[in-house]
């Protein structure tokens, strides 16, 4: 386990090293600074997304789900939207990127709370019905993004394009700090119920079971997904099949249960490919198409594959 | 001692559990029966707080179990369903070794590990602890759940169908591995159980569920008699005294 987890920080490690180095021709004072915050971006990033995709498969104990599924991408991508929907692009809360992201994150965190408050009031109620009813939210903030796109001054509609999808090339680095700020925060946070996530993956039933406050668990976990999500969207936009594509690679690797190893495995997969691809991108399809698209078109292939495993072991 | 005071479940309009009142004894092994909905399961998860009940009480030693912390409460009760679908690919030993999170939190000591072996041991699991789960047959992986519980080691042991599925021979074995745990090992069995023959030839009490009230409850000997399985089941049941057993015959 330790040998793996070694060669795949040797391996990021590397990759990091390559990326930051690589054409720079003598001109490291320029190129040294952007490309730090480039990889502090894309390190951060990665590492949300493989950990809360992985929390969050473990909580519904499901392995072809991601985050987005109750639409908390879309959620931002509405009030996003909405903002230049109703003042203009040149409003102060777009401006001012850090206020933007806190009302944005603030929002988002306020969503899952209340669907979780809503749905779990009443008893029996598991927790797919919460990821059904995340799904229609999801789709309904979706189509109300679109509506106010169409209806917006072409100009404005770029603004909020460039929102739209994952770009690593124009990463917000205004946001890094507030974004490590918070990440920190979130990570002590996690810390004392983090020995909980080996337990849930056993299900509902045998978390009770074993004494584990599973509802109050689980609306922390919660919690603290909707938060990352919404830190990972601002910085590069939504980028839902990575996650699912370095945790289930993740568990083929580490093949253990214990979550401690898992989580250092996930995010360094995560790393990994990021860094990867950002290098194949920029260095051998020079810029020609963008790391969501390859990132979306091997998570297809993956999630296809795994439907087609799934299917078979039933 | 286990107090159950006028519980009620309601799914939706239907009264699942109604004003049920029991009194499970320390040190013996109590079984639910009863037709299929007659609100056992319920009843047994409701002690065990998998379920809320919507009135009554259910103390557990004088106390009440929607006041007691989970994690108190894993030390002394726990349950076991009927269908354990576990997305993780753990061996037995794995599996067993979660029983001791309510004392050990996830980092086990020595100790833990003792009580781990012990387990494993006492269900007659050491030669396959380190198979994965999805490679055993349905009587082992039974096993090896029961296995947990016996690791966690709680006073009071709370099983939802233990048999559901397995051939005669695997559900004697489990019978007896319960029965030995009362009789050496001073635990509190409750059991939900379908197979009338086994609560009669296992079981210390037995407890007549229908329509979620209680028919009757008492000993095996009082419960076990023509009249009150024709109140339970609708059914005319003989009973015939086989080497001090009652074995109803309910075939033909």
């Amino acid at each position: 386990m330790k040998a793996k987890i070694g060669i795949l920080t040797i391996v990021a490690i590397v990759l990091i090293a390559i990326f930051m180095s690589i054409d720079a021709s003598g001109n490291w004072d320029y190129v040294l600074p952007r490309r730090l915050k480039k990889i502090l971006a894309i390190v951060l990033t990665g590492a949300i997304i493989a950990f809360s995709t992985l929390v969050f498969q473990t909580i519904t104990n499901n392995r072809i789900l991601t985050p987005s599924i109750i639409g908390l991408d879309s959620l931002y991508m509405f009030i996003q939207t909405f903002v230049i929907f109703i003042f203009g692009s040149t409003h102060m809360t777009l401006m001012n990127k850090n206020v933007n992201f806190l009302i944005s994150a603030g929002l988002m965190v306020l969503f899952a709370g209340l669907l979780y408050k809503w749905l779990f009031k009443r008893e029996g109620q598991n927790i797919y019905f919460l990821l059904l009813i995340g799904l229609i939210f999801g789709t309904l903030f979706n189509s109300l993004s679109t509506f106010m796109q169409v209806l917006i001054d072409p100009n404005e509609f770029q603004v909020v394009q460039d929102k739209m999808f994952a770009s690593f090339n124009n990463v917000n680095t205004d946001l890094l700090v507030i974004s490590f700020v918070l990440v920190i925060a979130v990570a002590v946070y996690f810390w004392r119920y983090m020995k909980y996530l080996d337990v849930l993956a056993l299900g509902r039933d045998q978390a009770i079971n074993l004494g584990v406050p599973y509802d109050f668990v689980v609306k922390r976990f919660l919690i603290i997904i909707a938060i990352l999500v919404s830190i990972a969207t601002a910085l590069v936009g939504p980028i839902t099949f990575l996650g699912l594509l370095v945790v289930n690679l993740a568990h083929q690797v580490m093949k253990t249960y214990q979550h401690k190893y898992l989580i250092v495995g996930s995010v360094l997969i995560s790393i990994v490919s990021l860094v990867g691809g950002l290098l194949i991108v920029e260095r051998v399809f020079t810029f020609s198409t963008t790391l969501s698209v390859i990132v979306n078109f091997i998570g297809g292939v993956y999630f296809i594959y795994l439907l087609l495993k799934e299917n078979k072991s039933w | 001692m286990v107090e159950i005071r006028n519980v009620s479940k309601q799914y939706g309009s239907k009264n699942v559990v109604e004003n049920v009142s029991l009194t499970i004894a320390k040190g013996k092994i109590t079984s639910f029966i009863g037709p299929n909905g007659a609100g056992k399961s319920t009843l047994l998860s409701m002690i065990s707080r998998l379920l809320s009940k919507d009135q009554g009480e259910i103390l557990l030693e004088g106390k009440e179990i929607g006041q007691c912390k989970s994690n108190d409460l894993a030390k002394k009760i726990s349950i076991l369903k009927q269908t354990n679908h576990i997305t993780v690919r753990l061996t037995i030993r794995e599996l067993v070794s979660f029983g001791r999170f309510p004392y050990s939190q996830g980092n086990l000591d020595e100790e833990d590990w003792r009580y781990v072996d012990e387990a494993i041991r006492y269900l007659e699991l050491e030669d396959i602890q380190h198979k994965y789960l999805d490679q055993l047959s349905g009587g082992q992986r039974q096993r090896a759940y029961i296995a947990m519980v016996v690791a966690q080691n709680t006073e009071y042991i709370l099983l939802d169908e233990p048999l559901n599925n397995l051939d005669m021979k695997h559900s004697v074995q489990i019978m007896k591995v319960l029965r030995r745990l009362v009789d050496e090992m001073g635990k509190t069995v409750v059991i939900v159980i379908h197979d009338i023959n086994f609560a009669s030839c296992y079981s210390d009490y037995i407890v007549a569920l229908k329509d979620g009230k209680v028919v009757k409850e008492g000993t095996t000997e009082d419960i076990i008699s023509a009249q009150t399985l024709k109140d339970v089941y609708d059914m005319d049941i003989q009973i015939q005294n086989i080497d001090q057993n009652k074995i109803c015959v309910y075939f033909a």
